[in-house]
């Protein structure tokens, strides 16, 4: 069984009927005893980081996935979700995040040509810095996925999976151990999406 | 590099597709769920509910089409039709819309993209504008084209940006049904006035309108269309295929 972090931010529907294609139970929950029973982990969310953070925070969400995580359990941000492992975050003042992984969120304005839209809508691809990562056991680089961000990983060194190009390379995927970030949607990314997802169901943790 | 999205729009009345020429003249075509499993497999990159049902019922259908279409398909889907509130948001997004439009429903109310926005985020706020030309100048729309608001487009749509919507759907109601080509004075209009994705709608007949609308307008992000993917005058892959052959970025 895996676990869909539940603190109130997005809309989780297509999140568990893209497991369920792949033939993974899942449970939308915020019911810490589950969080803990669960094989693995998936942390989403939309929106602003701040708000996020701290929704985190008062529902004791954010002490539970930094504990499971450090017992080894498989544990995958997605979105604002990827973006809520790193250190701190920089939209709309500065908010601190699970500090999973190390790095900084910040606008890509920072770093885009200015003629670049923002957000960045739409289907880049992927570029490996780490071919070895267990998510992407059934897809190449240069495959697509869908992104919809306005702010990007900064810093995230030798943690940086996979960048996509977007005028500048923007991090697309962190990896430390048995923590994944995609700032992609792998549940809106097709086939390549589903694949990630499925080899992350395949990641190997303490309690699989 | 991001690629240039091409998307099927899906007209859905009482649970069934339908499109029309000029907005009038509905021809029943398919079931949506069928409609958008094909076209996910075929390489849309997103797909468009547009929901031009009047009655609850209708409705009631809509949402039991978007649940299924979600719960097969896993690309991004947009829902448009009779938004008019937070709480018409909130309906579709939780059958598993991503993205909402509004377009008579943000005229009525201007309070509805500054609140939608600050809900789900801009991502989520699509501003479909159905513009015209009037005695020359570029007139908003409402209700399904039938309605002149007197409203100038472009600053309708700074203004809808402004607000929080995060992408443009422009549907030129001059070409729409017309398969004569996009509007590309119309576009490049808008592509000049805001800095978010703008997605170019109304007049594609053929792959040559697409080849050309990309060419033409680099800032154009997306071309949509409805009857030629639906009745196969156009193919979506053969159409990637030939954006691609012309160095247009596309997902293959």
């Amino acid at each position: 069984m895996l676990a869909i972090i539940d603190y109130g931010v997005g809309n989780l529907f297509s999140l568990s009927c893209s497991l369920k294609a792949i033939g993974k139970e899942s449970v939308i929950t915020s019911d810490s005893e589950i969080i803990r029973n669960a094989d693995r982990i998936i942390l989403p969310g939309v929106g602003a980081f701040g708000d996020a953070a701290e929704k985190l925070r008062s529902s004791g969400m954010a002490e539970l996935v930094k504990e499971q995580a450090a017992a080894g359990k498989p544990l995958m941000g997605i979105c604002l979700g990827m973006q809520l492992l790193l250190d701190k975050s920089f939209e709309y003042g500065e908010h601190p995040g699970l500090g999973l992984i190390s790095g900084e969120i910040r606008p890509i304005s920072d770093v885009i040509p200015e003629d670049y839209k923002i957000p960045q809508i739409g289907w880049n691809y992927l570029k490996f810095n780490k071919p070895e990562c267990p998510i992407f056991k059934y897809i190449k680089e240069g495959d697509f996925v869908y992104f919809v961000h306005s702010f990007y990983g900064t810093d995230c060194s030798e943690n940086t999976a996979a960048v996509t190009e977007y005028g500048a390379p923007l991090t697309a995927v962190v990896w430390k151990d048995n923590v994944f970030g995609c700032q992609f949607h792998p549940e809106k990314s097709g086939e390549v999406g589903l694949s990630i997802l499925r080899a992350f169901c395949e990641t190997e943790g303490p309690q699989c | 590099m991001i690629t240039k999205r091409i998307i099927p729009c899906l007209d859905v009345k009482d649970g069934r597709v339908v499109k029309g020429v000029n907005f009038e003249g509905l021809n029943d075509v398919s079931s949506p769920v069928t409609l958008a499993e094909y076209y996910s497999n075929c390489g849309a990159d997103e797909l468009v509910f547009y929901d031009i049902t009047a009655s609850s019922d209708g409705r009631k259908l809509f949402t039991d089409i978007l649940t299924e279409t979600a719960s097969k398909v896993f690309i991004p889907l947009t829902v448009g039709g009779g938004i008019n509130t937070i709480e018409d948001f909130d309906r579709v997004l939780k059958c598993g819309a991503d993205k909402v439009s509004v377009n008579s429903g943000a005229i009525r109310n201007p309070d509805l993209i500054p609140e939608a926005a600050k809900l789900y985020g801009d991502q989520c706020v699509v501003i479909s504008a159905d513009v015209k030309r009037v005695d020359g100048v570029f007139r908003v729309f409402a209700k399904g084209g039938r309605e002149n608001t007197g409203m100038e487009a472009i600053e309708w749509i700074k203004r809808c940006v402004g607000n929080g919507a995060g992408e443009v759907v422009l549907n030129s109601i001059d070409t729409d049904g017309v398969k004569n080509g996009f509007d590309l004075e119309m576009l490049d209009a808008v592509c000049n006035a805001v800095s978010v994705p703008v997605i170019a709608s109304g007049g594609a007949g053929c792959i040559d309108d697409f080849t050309k609308l990309f060419k033409t307008l680099p800032k154009v992000d997306a071309g949509l269309a409805a009857s030629i993917f639906h009745f196969g005058e156009v193919s979506i892959s053969d159409l990637k295929q030939e954006l691609k052959a012309n160095g247009i970025p596309v997902r293959i």
